[in-house]
């Protein structure tokens, strides 16, 4: 249920540059990390709430999930953490640190083009 | 057109943490966010530490719940100031609503503040607070399978309190499990195995608060 205060949030940053540039957006890309994670549907959901009625209406929201790197304290490996295989997949070495798990970012924001106004 | 912005979506929440971990500074005063699910036993937690703990630190409890002030009244019960922050549907507790409660609370007068948590396992781990540090507890009833299933929560523990651990002989509670679990996601974490309600482990638990009080 996080989702609604990143929605918010989110929502906020597009209605200002979409402010600024006088244009509509169309499809927005977020990125977030494993340990930090979205809800897909849930963040879906609270977007297209919070967008009602605004110029962000309809507009398509993209979640990347970045994987969660862990580097083996035996062999050096680095490689990407999966919970259910909590091992390094070279040496098998149950003891590793994480790397930084991936921030929640906005990463861009698409507008429609000028000439693209009015359509078909 | 496309514009590349790569901006962090919750630096509004960062920038508040951050200006909670001056003013906590400033203070000289440590500060630990304590996350579970409901019903762990936070509050039992505070107010037996609390009233253990009374001749030796001075304490203040800022209290997060989605309605009521009912943790706030146990806590003053106790004999500690505590703030209560009712979320109004809100899952967690964010920085600028601590920098608010921080405001009303004795600080001169503290050595620790405990920031309790709306009782969620998921969404209070992705906001900092501006804490010194991060508590959370796992109790007995909720299962041995808690830390695999909310991996980050875990992750990013500095101490883990299992509690309730009275009662691990009436329930199916695979104590190994839950420890070989943590040690996957968090081996930096200290974990102590504790009852609020008999009081066994809490001493360890204090050692270690007395121990970040005089670290600031």
């Amino acid at each position: 249920m996080h989702e609604t205060a990143v929605a918010q949030s989110i929502l906020d940053t597009i209605l200002e540059h979409a402010g600024k540039l006088n244009a509509k957006p169309v499809r927005a890309v977020i990125s977030c990390g494993q340990f930090n994670t979205l809800n897909d549907e849930a963040m879906q959901f609270a977007f297209e709430t919070a967008a009602e009625g605004t110029v962000c209406e309809a507009m398509e929201l993209v979640i990347r999930h970045i994987p969660l790197r862990a580097r083996c304290v035996n062999c050096d490996r680095l490689f990407e953490f999966d919970i259910y295989t909590p091992a390094c997949p070279e040496c098998k070495s149950e003891h590793f640190d994480f790397q930084a798990d991936a921030p929640l970012l906005l990463e861009e924001i698409e507008f429609e083009n000028p000439n693209d106004k009015g359509g078909l | 057109m496309k514009v590349n912005l790569n901006t962090r979506i919750l630096s509004k929440n960062e920038q508040a943490a951050e200006l909670n971990r001056g003013f906590l500074a400033d203070h000289k005063l440590a500060c630990l966010n304590l996350i579970s699910s409901p019903g762990s036993g936070k509050t039992t937690i505070l107010a037996r530490t609390i009233t253990d703990l009374k001749d030796k630190l001075r304490i203040g409890v800022i209290e997060g719940d989605i309605k009521t002030d009912y943790d706030a009244q146990r806590i003053r019960t106790a004999g500690a100031a505590a703030v209560q922050i009712e979320t109004e549907g809100a899952c967690h507790l964010s920085a600028p609503q601590v920098n608010w409660a921080l405001q009303k609370l004795p600080v001169n007068d503290l050595d620790l503040v405990f920031i309790e948590n709306v009782g969620n396992l998921v969404c209070p781990s992705a906001f900092d607070l501006g804490e010194s540090g991060r508590v959370v507890v796992l109790s007995i009833p909720e299962g041995d399978d808690k830390p695999a299933k909310y991996p980050g929560t875990f992750a990013n523990a500095d101490v883990i309190l299992i509690n309730k651990i009275d009662l691990i002989s009436y329930l199916k509670f695979d104590l190994q499990r839950v420890l070989a679990d943590i040690a996957v996601l968090n081996s930096k974490a200290l974990i102590m195995q504790i009852s609020a309600a008999t009081g066994q482990g809490m001493q360890t638990w204090y050692d270690w608060l007395m121990d970040q009080q005089t670290s600031r």
